[in-house]
């Protein structure tokens, strides 16, 4: 149950309410430069979302075997050289950018080739989109994101399995589809409009991202809420439903603007 | 391009006439994920100088080894070896800045803005062109990072660098420092820059 809601959370917080567009601002390149038509875009989406996992898998294991302190196929070779002891905390977490990137840029290749000679009609559909999508920032931070979530926690109980890197990645992909989609369905509209001169083309795109970026924060608080919902811990149940009584008062916007505040000057 | 440009060319090129934000729309992600206060902007901006000018470099000296289809494996891997010392760098003397800028650092990896520099002239021209061409599109970076830093701290939180220019009675828009902010921001500078450019053409 707990790993379910786990998964739950990090699916809605990939895919909404941390927008990997909205939020993180990765992939703005394509987001600005391929939202032309909806048809295009959700193509370029879906490229993503396929490579992403794959790129993600990769990464998730090699992190696992090879780079993170103490890995087993790391120390396994350092024991062939050195004493066990101390083959056994061998930490490579330095070569993760070097070892992702070349991981990505050959993930990308091999799902061409594969595509090209499997799904022809996919392949001509994905068209030039495939190669452009190593530089595509938003699979790289899918990868840091996961080695976060494995190198950087304390307690080993905490790291993330396949699982969970998996659903982070393709709901980051599906999130990204989400943004990338909104964002060409409102500029084929656009054609129709009289902007500015000034303003046509990638200024316009991206004020309008500010926009969506205002209607994606409404997704703020979603998870917190579900939590709630699911998941009540008994002895705060009491409570909440004593605040949930009280009708909404000027002292209570106050602490959530001053919680505002003090998040963001962290 | 007939003949190519000098490296001086090169350099005052890189500034404002190809501004790599406002004209190139190059490495946009960070300007607009570290941009909500200047400290993190002119610290990526450094961080970006200083992998642009190394992997321009690199890539200068072994021009002549590359092979057309594997140069950009080549250029990213370069350029990643770059961010890696550049992130070691700052984990060790600029712990909480480090904290701050997160996955952004390692992102520099794949901002466009490095390997269309690498593509267009690093990878034909000779080491100190190149490497003139890098200190050029830096500062013109630098200035395009600092610019919509500025607008988003100064409405937003009423300071620069830290510190208080706007009275205290200004209401802290804080949505200029949250993300909606960066879009809007750049948006309306990127509409300025054109009109201002407009104007310039149409006099003349």
């Amino acid at each position: 149950m707990t790993y379910l809601f786990d998964i739950l959370m990090i699916a809605l917080t990939a895919a909404l309410i941390n927008n990997f567009v909205l939020y993180y601002f990765v992939g703005i390149c394509p987001f600005v430069g391929v939202s032309k038509n909806v048809g295009m875009a959700f193509g370029m989406g879906c490229a993503v979302t396929f490579v992403i996992t794959i790129a993600s898998m990769i990464c998730w294991t090699i992190t696992r075997l090879v780079l993170m302190p103490g890995a087993p196929l790391a120390s396994f070779v350092a024991g062939l050289f050195v004493p066990e002891a101390e083959a056994a905390h061998i930490d490579l977490t330095i070569l993760c950018y070097i070892v992702y990137i070349f991981s990505i840029a050959a993930s990308v290749q091999f799902v061409e080739m594969y595509v090209k000679k499997f799904y022809p009609p996919l392949y001509k559909s994905f068209g030039v989109f495939l190669p452009l999508i190593t530089t595509n920032c938003a699979i790289l931070f899918g990868c840091l994101t996961i080695m976060n979530h494995i190198v950087g926690v304390d307690n080993p109980n905490d790291i993330w399995d396949l699982g969970r890197a998996l659903t982070l990645a393709i709901f980051g992909g599906v999130g990204f589809t989400i943004a990338i989609s909104i964002m060409a369905g409102i500029r084929e509209e656009l054609e129709l409009c009289d902007i500015p001169k000034p303003f046509q083309g990638a200024a316009i795109t991206l004020v309008i991202g500010g926009i969506l970026a205002v209607a994606f924060m409404g997704f703020t608080g979603v998870d917190s809420g579900i939590r709630k919902a699911l998941m009540p811990a008994p002895e705060k149940v009491a409570v909440i439903k004593q605040i949930e009584k009280r009708p909404l008062m000027v002292a209570d916007l106050e602490l959530n603007k001053l919680s505002i505040n003090e998040g963001v000057k962290k | 391009m007939a003949d190519q440009p000098t490296a001086i060319e090169r350099f005052i090129n890189g500034i404002l006439p190809e501004n790599p934000v406002y004209r190139q729309l190059l490495g946009l992600c960070p300007t607009l994920a570290v941009t909500n206060g200047m400290k993190p902007a002119i610290t990526m901006a450094c961080s970006v100088a200083f992998v642009l000018l190394g992997a321009n470099i690199v890539v200068s000296l072994i021009r002549n080894l590359l092979k057309p289809h594997l140069r950009i494996v080549v250029f990213t891997l370069t350029i990643a070896t770059f961010v890696t010392i550049a992130d070691r760098f700052l984990a060790a003397y600029f712990f909480q800045m480090s904290k701050t800028l997160g996955p952004y650092i390692p992102l520099i990896i794949v901002n466009c803005l490095i390997i269309c520099r690498c593509e267009v002239c690093a990878s034909k021209q000779t080491v100190f062109v190149a490497a003139s061409d890098a200190i050029g599109q830096s500062i013109g970076y630098g200035l395009a990072l600092s610019s919509v830093a500025a607008v988003r701290e100064l409405l937003g939180t009423g300071c620069l660098f830290g510190v208080a220019i706007l009275p205290a009675s200004w209401p802290d828009w804080v949505i200029m420092v949250l993300p909606p902010g960066a879009f809007i921001t750049l948006g309306l500078l990127l509409g300025l820059v054109n009109w201002i450019d407009m104007k310039k053409s149409g006099k003349n």
